[in-house]
This record gives C-alpha cells, sequence and structure tokens, in this order.
C-alpha cells in the first residue's frame, strides 16, 4: 500500500492545518497588540486576554488547527505534517504586513522564502515511516 | 534585527519552541499508537474518536506542553512582531521536531529532511537579521 497517497479529504486536513494556524496566530497576535506588553511583573495581563475578542477568535481558529492537526498525525509523520504548515507562514507574513501594518524587511522575506524551499524538499517524500512494530499493529487490529 | 530584538524576545521565541517540540513529539507518539481516526470514527462515530484520543496519558501530557506552550506563544506575541515570533519559534520548532522524531519516533527523517532543516536554520537566522 502507498502510504504516500493522500485522499482530497486529507488535502482538505492538510489546508485546515496551514490556514488555521496562521489566521489564528495573526488573530492573537492583533489581540496581543490591544491587550498591551506583558512582562514578568504583569503575567495576570495573560489572563485579561482571555477576553479580547481577537483572542477568543485566535482561539477557537487554533482549536480547529489541533483537531486537523491530531486528525493529520494519525495517518502521517511527524516530520511530513510540520513542513506542510510552513506554507501558512506566507499568510501569516501578508497578513502581518497588509493588516497589521507590521514592517516587513527584505531578509524577512528571504528567511521565509528560505522555509518555503525546505517545505519543497520534503514534501515529495513519502507521508508515513513504516514500523514493523506498526506492522505488528495493523495486523492484530484487524 | 537582533540588536533590536530584546533577549526576553529570545528567551520565550525558545522557550515556546522546546515546549511546542514536547507537546508535539508526545502528540505525534499518542496519535500513532492509537491509529487512524478516519477508521476508528468510522466505527465509534466522533464521539468514540475522541475517547480514544483523550484516553492516551501520552496525549494528555503533550496536550499539556502545548497549553504551556501557548501562553508562552502569547508572551511572546507581547514582546515581538508576529512576522518574527510566528516562522522564528516554528522553524525551531521544525528543526527539534526533526531531531525528536528521528531519535523518538523513529520516523524516516533522510538526507532530503536534514537539507529542509538547514534550510530552515537559514530562514531562522535570515528572519533575525
Amino acid at each position: 500500500m502507498n502510504k504516500h497517497t493522500l485522499t482530497p479529504g486529507r488535502y482538505l486536513v492538510l489546508l485546515c492545518v496551514m490556514l488555521t494556524a496562521s489566521v489564528g496566530d495573526t488573530f492573537l497576535s492583533h489581540g496581543m497588540s490591544q491587550v498591551g506588553k506583558v512582562d514578568m511583573h504583569h503575567l495576570g495581563l495573560l489572563f485579561v486576554a482571555l477576553k479580547n475578542v481577537w483572542v477568543i477568535s485566535g482561539i477557537v481558529l487554533l482549536i480547529g488547527f489541533f483537531a486537523s492537526y491530531l486528525s493529520a498525525l494519525s495517518w502521517a509523520d511527524l516530520t511530513f505534517v510540520m513542513p506542510a504548515t510552513a506554507f501558512g507562514y506566507v499568510i501569516v507574513a501578508l497578513l502581518s504586513r497588509f493588516w497589521l501594518h507590521e514592517h516587513l524587511s527584505i531578509w524577512r522575506c528571504l528567511g521565509i522564502g528560505m522555509i518555503v524551499c525546505a517545505v519543497g524538499f520534503v514534501a515529495n517524500g513519502p507521508s508515513r515511516t513504516e514500523h514493523s512494530l506498526e506492522v505488528m499493529d495493523s495486523g492484530v487490529g484487524r | 534585527m537582533i540588536a533590536n530584538a530584546s533577549l526576553h524576545a529570545w528567551f520565550a521565541i525558545f522557550g515556546v519552541a522546546a515546549l511546542a517540540v514536547m507537546g508535539e513529539v508526545l502528540t505525534a507518539g499518542a496519535m500513532r499508537r492509537i491509529g487512524d481516526l478516519d477508521d476508528i470514527r468510522a466505527v465509534s462515530g466522533l464521539p468514540g474518536a475522541i475517547k480514544a484520543v483523550l484516553s492516551s496519558p501520552m496525549f494528555v501530557i503533550g496536550a499539556l506542553a502545548m497549553a504551556l506552550n501557548f501562553f508562552m506563544m502569547l508572551y511572546a506575541l507581547s514582546l515581538a512582531d508576529v512576522s518574527l515570533v510566528a516562522p522564528a519559534t516554528a522553524s525551531l520548532t521544525y528543526i527539534g521536531n526533526a531531531i525528536a522524531a528521528k531519535l523518538f519516533l523513529r520516523e524516516n527523517v533522510d538526507r532530503r529532511r536534514w537539507l529542509a532543516a538547514v534550510f530552515v536554520v537559514i530562514g531562522v537566522a535570515l528572519l533575525a537579521h
């Protein structure tokens, strides 16, 4: 059985992993910019942040991320799923530049480009490592 | 850019990455042991799949590490831009995951994946420039 072959539904799960994580992080950032700077003497502000609508929205999206992430980990390697999420950083960079109006230098753009290239290296590999133990497990389970 | 970034911000970024690696490796190990959630859901429904996940001690410990990671992420985001924090923590997490997946999950982290890790290291260095 070719473990690398993913169904459209599983690609959709990976897409959810990518989008919910990046948009959720951006929402959290926007919310934290409204809450203010948290230092070691004002850690209570972290709990105040939980009342911010952007932080709450970010949390909801990150719960969606977690659900789709767990689903993906049940049929693919961690080192396969993790790079799939890296495409989200392009979205984060664009959102932070055009929505949050943060500065995005040429160096950061190049850095993001390098990470995306790294994703390309692993994207063509098999999605799951076959273990002898896993074969035994599947035999017992079925 | 490193000169501009505070020591606290980088401390938080490394903290986020360390907790993320711990959480994700434990979670991935738990999910591998539990099996394909699509299969479980087909037999036991969504409640059965949720029960299978939540009854795994390895998952619970991993989730706890991820919860701590979340608060550390909020702390980091309050100190630095999301365009630095998000890629930097994720890149460091990715390297840590590649090493931990090889050591603890016995995943096939081949030369291509190690090369990807090197690219990620360069990417992080550029992000911090």
